[in-house]
């Protein structure tokens, strides 16, 4: 977060963002379910120029073993950006940040998952950002909803993810690069719409009350959107599948 | 969290849609968190219910009869249930017992007392090693998942030769066939022994081309366990590919 | 796990469908599996692609920064190859650094490329001695189905043949295309029973008694090799092996 050069217009005379979107507007996401050979389930995510990567493996042995619950599952994600992924080569290897992302996002996916039902075991999800843009942990999480269901691992519902955000004093919905840096306030919102919760959420910048309010709202609404692309990547997945599974021979 | 979620409480595994399901509403894929009924019926398999509306727990085909909702999932791990024939691997061996690999979170100890041989302690590695693969039942699952098996029933034992096909668990149902239909045909056809676990292990042995035919088989109703027809389109090419003298 | 658990049990049934002049995917023993490749995949790096050999997937990201040279080559830009053997594209992978597979599969696709030539690096250097593009070729497995050698190596000259070269960024002028030389095109070959199987699947691999990649370039000829596992091939295996890459590699290039 910080000032932008000043020949760069984030939100231009007649509103509109660099990219030409409205404030209130998502760039555009496109999910593709069961895109992974070996996995138990994967999901592939191109969301404006994001490009992520989630497979799931599991329930299965937890390993390390000494990290085991004897009454539930864990669920544990390992977020990850390749070395092209960024306009500086990143070298290869998780660091602070990301194993901070593969946390909070190991939570909001815990929360869904019925990990009672598989006690003394890892399921393992893997998120690989292969070109990023901003909102990675965001597609991510919103990737992994969709690998998890892939791999027939039970859930109580999807998470849909989608951050808001402040640039040039005004509030709006899923930062692109150049709004992240330049921006004044960056809001990550992971998403349950079934029960209306909550799951992941961060925030950093500078806002009012009333300003985080409007952003909190403007990212749930959009979860609410990236819901839906959800649902449809996994029903065409099978949609063709769906006629002779009755038959039973 | 706090709620009791249905899904595996039943004992009853739900293999084989019947005849009397309402087929246009049984064929729909639905997917986690998706509400199913709002009904008193009992939330089955794939399913749970809370505040008196039954929600889909995983992907897969929604089934609805007379007295409960279920899901029929089109992918997940292999959760043994006591009944099961499955074919395991011997992954290690004890003193006392050998451990089996299912192809389920979950690996499975059996014990001496489960095997048709007299076993002395120390001596399992007489009977059985590592690599081994073998036909069992699961005989218990404990409340946080312990798996008990047994050789001991009727057929069981240690498979020798022949090869092992894995597909994803919830195709099963398919392989078998209604009745038994489609997995007879497939015998028939290629004269090979088949034994389909639950596990979605498929053990095969015969004649090496019909094997191949059978492994070949296999794949198809595996990439196509959600056509209609399957049933013809497997006998069918069964016919064309027949092996001579087999 | 399972998966690797039921690999070995196929040993016998490829060993005798082998015996029968079979694969178990029907494919002839000098036959590659399907090739998908996809150029200009990501576009954060200068040059990239996405292969699909089979069912083996790889992306391959180049990615050009400015540096010093190395002290022994002064007037020649940086090579630097990397492979992430990631979890995600198999359950026998695991986290962490680098492994001896993704170590030896980095440096034997380092090596095809280096010693085939495949970019003309005294072209990136700028200033001999002070400034070069340093070009790091990273290799990344989503789905892992045997032979990373061909498919990483395959990504990589598909990738150079589109890249460009950040002058623009640098404020050096306008870009330009990598200067590609060589195609070094390397294919892998294993030997199970005496037989040999040209672009082994995963099962093939972990029955395989030993393994040969071979690159080679347009001419024919042969700019590096590697031989792996613990069998051993014969000479005259070993000539027939390089006679079926180079002609197998000349396929596979004009494809690219």
């Amino acid at each position: 977060m910080g000032g932008a050069p000043t020949d760069l217009k984030l939100i231009d005379e007649r509103g509109l963002r660099l990219d030409g979107r409205r404030p209130d507007e998502m760039r555009p996401l496109k999910i593709e379910a069961g895109v992974l050979n070996r996995a138990d389930g994967s999901a592939f995510v191109e969301w404006g120029m994001n490009k992520v990567m989630a497979a799931v493996y599991g329930p299965r042995e937890c390993h390390p073993r000494h990290l085991q619950n004897t009454e539930r599952a864990l669920v544990q994600c390992h977020y990850n950006m390749a070395s092209f992924s960024v306009e500086d080569r990143k070298r290869p290897g998780p660091d602070r940040r990301s194993h901070e992302i593969s946390k909070i996002i190991s939570e909001a996916l815990t929360h869904v998952v019925f990990t009672e039902y598989f006690p003394r075991t890892s399921v393992d999800v893997y998120i690989e950002v292969l070109q990023a843009n901003a909102g990675t942990r965001c597609a991510g999480l919103t990737a992994a909803s969709v690998a998890l269901a892939d791999a027939g691992v039970p859930m109580r519902d999807l998470v849909a993810a989608c951050a808001a955000g402040k640039v040039a004093n005004t509030i709006v919905l899923d930062l692109g690069k150049e709004e992240d840096n330049f921006g004044q306030a960056d809001i990550p919102v992971g998403y349950v719409p079934r029960t209306d919760e909550v799951v992941l959420l961060q925030m950093d910048g500078d806002l009012t009350r009333e300003e985080f309010d409007k952003g909190l709202h403007m990212a749930v609404g959009a979860c609410k959107k990236v819901y839906e692309v959800q649902r449809d990547a996994l029903k065409r997945r099978y949609s063709a599948r769906a006629e002779g599974q009755e038959e039973g021979a | 969290m706090g709620l009791v979620p249905s899904v595996f409480i039943e004992n009853m595994r739900v293999r084989q849609m019947g005849s009397n399901d309402s087929k246009e509403a049984a064929r729909e894929i639905v997917v986690p968190g998706e509400l199913l009924a709002i009904s008193s019926k009992r939330a089955g398999s794939g399913t749970y219910s809370e505040g008196g509306k039954i929600y889909a727990a995983q992907m897969g085909i929604k089934s609805i009869r007379p007295d409960s909702v279920s899901v029929v999932p089109l992918s997940g791990q292999y959760m043994p249930m006591r009944g099961d024939l499955v074919v395991g691997k011997i992954i290690d061996v004890g003193s006392s017992n050998w451990l089996v690999d299912i192809n389920s979170p979950y690996p499975s100890p059996l014990h001496v007392n489960e095997v048709p041989w007299r076993v002395e302690f120390g001596e399992t590695r007489k009977f059985m090693s590592v690599g081994d693969i073998v036909l069992l039942k699961i005989v218990g699952v404990d409340e946080i998942k312990r798996i008990s098996v047994s050789m001991l029933d009727h057929g069981l034992r240690k498979l020798a030769g022949g090869m092992v096909v894995e597909l994803s668990p919830s195709k099963v149902p398919r392989v078998i066939g209604k009745n038994g239909s489609m997995i007879q045909t497939l015998k028939n056809m290629t004269g090979c022994r088949i034994y389909v676990g639950q596990n979605g292990r498929i053990w095969i042995d015969g004649e090496l081309d019909n094997m191949v035919l059978a492994v070949k088989a296999i794949k198809m109703i595996e990439d196509e366990a959600h056509n209609l027809g399957l049933t013809e389109k497997v006998k069918r090419f069964l016919e064309e590919n027949k092996v001579t003298g087999a | 796990m399972s998966k690797d658990v039921v690999a070995d049990l196929k040993r016998d049934y490829i060993t005798r469908l082998l015996a029968k002049g079979m694969r178990s995917d029907g494919r002839q023993f000098d036959e590659m599996r399907p090739l998908k490749v996809e150029t200009n995949y990501v576009g954060s790096a200068q040059g990239s692609a996405f292969v699909q050999l089979g069912d083996t997937k790889v992306v391959v990201g180049v990615k050009l920064i400015l540096g010093e040279p190395f002290p022994d080559t002064p007037n020649t830009g940086v090579l630097t190859t990397n492979a992430e053997l990631i979890p995600m594209a198999s359950e026998t992978f695991e986290s962490g650094p680098p492994d001896q597979t993704s170590i030896e599969v980095a440096r034997v696709v380092d090596r095809g490329i280096r010693e085939g030539h495949a970019v003309d690096l005294e072209k990136l250097c700028l200033e001999p001695g002070k400034r070069v593009w340093i070009m790091f070729v990273d290799v990344h497995v989503l789905d892992y189905d045997g032979n990373l050698f061909d498919a990483a190596n395959i990504g990589a000259n598909a990738a150079f043949k589109t890249a460009m070269v950040p002058n623009k960024a640098a404020g050096l002028g306008e870009d330009v295309p990598l200067p590609v030389k060589h195609q070094p095109i390397s294919i892998t070959t294993v030997k199970i029973d005496g037989k040999l199987l040209v672009d082994p699947t995963h099962d093939e691999e972990r029955v395989a008694d030993a393994r040969l990649t071979v690159a080679t370039i347009e001419t024919g000829n042969v700019c590096a090799m590697q031989k792996g596992l613990d069998g051993a091939f014969t000479l005259d295996e070993v000539f027939k092996v390089v006679e079926t890459s180079s002609r197998i590699g000349a396929d596979i290039r004009s494809r690219l």
